[in-house]
This record gives C-alpha cells, structure tokens and sequence, in this order.
C-alpha cells in the first residue's frame, strides 16, 4: 500500500474521461433522451387532439343527422299540404267544371226545348191555319188573319 | 489454491496476491525495474517515483471500455425507438441524471458528465472483485509477469487519485463562486464566529480535507476487505470454497454497486455544497 505515481496517473486518466464524457458522451444522450421525451409529449398531445377532434365531428355528425331529419320531416310535410291543396284545387276545378258543364247542358236543354217549341209553335200555326183553310173551305187571306194566328200560336 | 505455489505459504500466497505490479527507480540496486518479492524487490522499497503498472492498465482498460459503450450509443442515439444497449446506456445516464438534479441545484455542465464518469468507471473497477482472485494472476504469472492486482480500487493510489480530483474540484468551485476571500471567509468565520478564528479554522481545514481522504478510503476500504476475503476464500480447500465465495461474491455485488453509487452521491454533495454560500 505504497502511494506513489500511481496516485498522479490515475487522477490524469480520470480528468481525461470526464472530459471525453463532458463533451462527447454526456451531451448526444441527453439530447435524445430529451428528443425522445418531446416526441413522446407530441404524440400524446396528438391523440388527446385527436380524440377531441373524433368527439366535435361525432357531435356534428349527431347534429347534421337531426337536421336533415328535421328538414326532412319539413319537405315531407311541405309536399303532403301541396299534395292536399293540388287535390283540394283539383276537386274545386272539377266541381266548378262540372257546374259550368251543367250549365251549359241546361242552355241546351233550354235551347232546344225553345226550339222544339218553336218548331211545334210554327208547326200549330201552320196546322190551325190549314185546318182553318180546311174548314172555311176558303182561302184565307194569311196576310189578314197573321195576327190573329199569332196570338193562337203564342196561347198554345 | 495458489497456482505457481508448491512451496507458497499462506502469508507469501496473500501478499503475493496483495502486491501491485510496482515499476520504478529501485534505490537499492539502482535501476528501473518491477517489484520482485522473491528476490528481496518490496514494494515498499521504491519511493513515490513508482508507478502501479497493473492498476494504470485495469483502470485505464476499464474506463476506455465505458467510453467505448457509452460513445457507441451515443453515437447512434437516437430520439427513435432505442436498442437494448441505448435502452440500458440510457436508463444508467437517466439515473445518473435524477441524482444530479435531485442534489445539485445549479448550472454546471461538468456535474452530470463527472458523475456517469465515477459511477461506471468505479463500478466497473468494483466489478473486477467478482473474477475468481487466482485467474488472472495465474494467467499473467505464466505470461511471466510477476504481479497482477485487477482491481484498481483496491489500491489507495486510484482512490486518492480520483477523490483529490474531487477535492480540487470542490476548492476550484469554491473559488469561483465565493472568490478567495469568500472561501477563506468560509474557512474562517463558521462555525464560531471571528473571535474563534483559529479554531474555526483549524476545523473547516479539517473537514475539508477529510471529505476527499474518506471518500478515497472508504472506497478503498470496502474492496480491499472485499478482496481480502475471497483471497482468504481462495485458500479453503477447493471443495469447500463455493460455500463461502458464492454468498460473498452475490453480498458483493450489492457493494460494488452501493460504494460507486456512493462515491457518485457523495462527488455530487460536495460539489454542491461548493456551489453553497453561506
């Protein structure tokens, strides 16, 4: 157990590793572990972002879905009232043209039943004046007795 | 047993494996030279111009091996998935670094680096206590080399060396921080006050000096008894050896572990209490 230049040696030997350590070990190991542990935090933050992102889009997703469903049920119920005013329209339309149809076949009616009248009233008049004629055995002035067949015809 | 040793007795079989590998100027015969017990060469002959030969090349071994590991990682780290040897570079540097924060509160990039330094390379100095103590001698005794003590931190000249460069770091750092006149004044004026001034003096000078002396012996101490022990282990009979080296050697890796954990824990106390004002 002699001290001797051992003692001088060794203290060289270890200033120099700690110095090779200081400057060539220390600083690239710590620098990624550091490295590491900011990529690790990133990534961590990431997902948490991530996830929080994945939850707004479900929540809009819900949203989007309730609306359109609301919009939806809207146009549906838009179209059924068109619906129901078309076939309500329809109806009036229908009913109106069949009361004009009505009308008209009633003008018809009316028309030809004056007319038939007409044509019967003619009719009579010229009967009344031939059996007239027939009885009288004579010529009737038809200019003469016009106005007294005309009231005839116009009584019957 | 003692491996050359047919005529080795117990005392000559542990001082054998108790003696460095000395070389130096040898006064008595007046020539450069190895210790050479058996021809009347004793360590203790040659003075302080002599160097350990075996504890320069286990240290200096060992501790280009840790900058081997740890420079290879270092050099290939990557912020990526890490290997298995960056994860375990990794999880020593990360240990290494908690404790230096937890300590030491102040900027200084020499701190964190100087204490992975001590810990691997103390650790790995301890860790040569765990070869079988006749292997390598056995093996440099037929290469012809006399000595052959591996593991450094059983000689006090690593210790010292280390904890001295520890010492000068702790007045180094004084100085910068508190000048000469604040580390003086430290000296001086604590714990008593001015009118106890040698007094004061005498003690902190005291305890200052005593920081790097214990942490060198007490480093020293635990593996010198360590390797004590498996020598004496060494000399049971074969059969019964593994009784008694087997538990020692696993009670001993705790040891090597705790002292270079210790000396690191205690490089980083003093250093910080450097950084301290009062």
């Amino acid at each position: 157990m002699n001290i001797n230049l051992t003692i001088i040696g060794q203290a060289i030997s270890f200033a120099i590793f700690v110095m090779i350590c200081m400057k060539y070990i220390w600083p690239p190991i710590t620098g990624a572990l550091a490295e590491r542990k900011k990529k690790i935090a990133d990534g961590l933050d990431a997902a948490d972002r991530a996830q929080r992102d994945l939850e707004l889009a479900q929540e809009k997703a819900v949203a989007d879905m309730r609306k359109s469903k609301e919009e939806a049920a809207a146009v549906i119920e838009q179209a059924n009232k068109r619906a129901n005013q078309i076939v309500d329209e329809a109806k009036e339309k229908a009913r109106e043209e069949a009361a004009r149809l009505v009308t008209a076949a009633k003008a018809e009616i009316d028309q030809e039943a004056n007319r038939a009248r007409e044509t019967l009233r003619a009719d009579v008049a010229a009967l009344v004046v031939a059996g007239a004629e027939k009885i009288l055995e004579a010529s009737v002035d038809a200019n003469a007795h016009a106005q007294l067949v005309e009231k005839l015809a116009a009584e019957l | 047993m003692a491996s050359s040793g047919d005529t080795l007795t117990s005392s000559e079989y542990i001082s054998h494996h108790l003696t460095n590998l000395t070389f130096g100027y040898h006064e008595g015969t007046d020539s450069w030279r190895f210790v050479d017990t058996s021809h009347g060469i004793m360590p203790e002959d040659f003075g302080f111009w002599a160097i350990h030969v075996d504890t320069m090349l286990w240290s200096i071994g060992l501790g280009l091996f840790f900058i081997w590991l740890f420079k290879k990682v270092a050099n290939a780290a990557t912020s990526g998935v890490p290997g298995s040897v960056q994860n375990f570079v990794e999880s020593i540097v990360e240990f290494v670094d908690d404790n230096v924060n937890s300590i030491f509160h102040y900027k200084n990039a020499l701190i964190a680096p100087l204490a992975l330094t001590i810990f691997i390379w103390v650790f790995l100095m301890n860790l040569m206590d765990l070869v079988p103590v006749d292997w390598v001698p056995f093996i440099a005794q037929e290469m012809g080399v006399g000595y052959m003590k591996m593991v450094p931190t059983t000689d006090p000249n690593a210790t010292l060396g280390m904890a001295f460069s520890v010492f000068f770091l702790i007045v180094y750092y004084s100085i910068k921080q508190k000048g000469v006149g604040g580390f003086l004044a430290e000296l001086s004026f604590m714990p008593l006050g001015k009118w106890f001034l040698p007094f004061n003096l005498f003690l902190e000078v005291v305890g200052l000096l005593a920081k790097p002396i214990s942490l060198a012996l007490r480093l020293f101490g635990n593996m010198y008894a360590g390797e004590m022990i498996f020598i004496l282990i060494a000399m049971l009979p074969f059969w019964a050896q593994w009784m008694l080296s087997v538990p020692w050697a696993l009670f001993h890796i705790l040891v090597i572990t705790l002292q270079a954990f210790i000396f690191m824990v205690l490089t980083i106390v003093y250093l910080a209490m450097a950084h301290d004002d009062h």
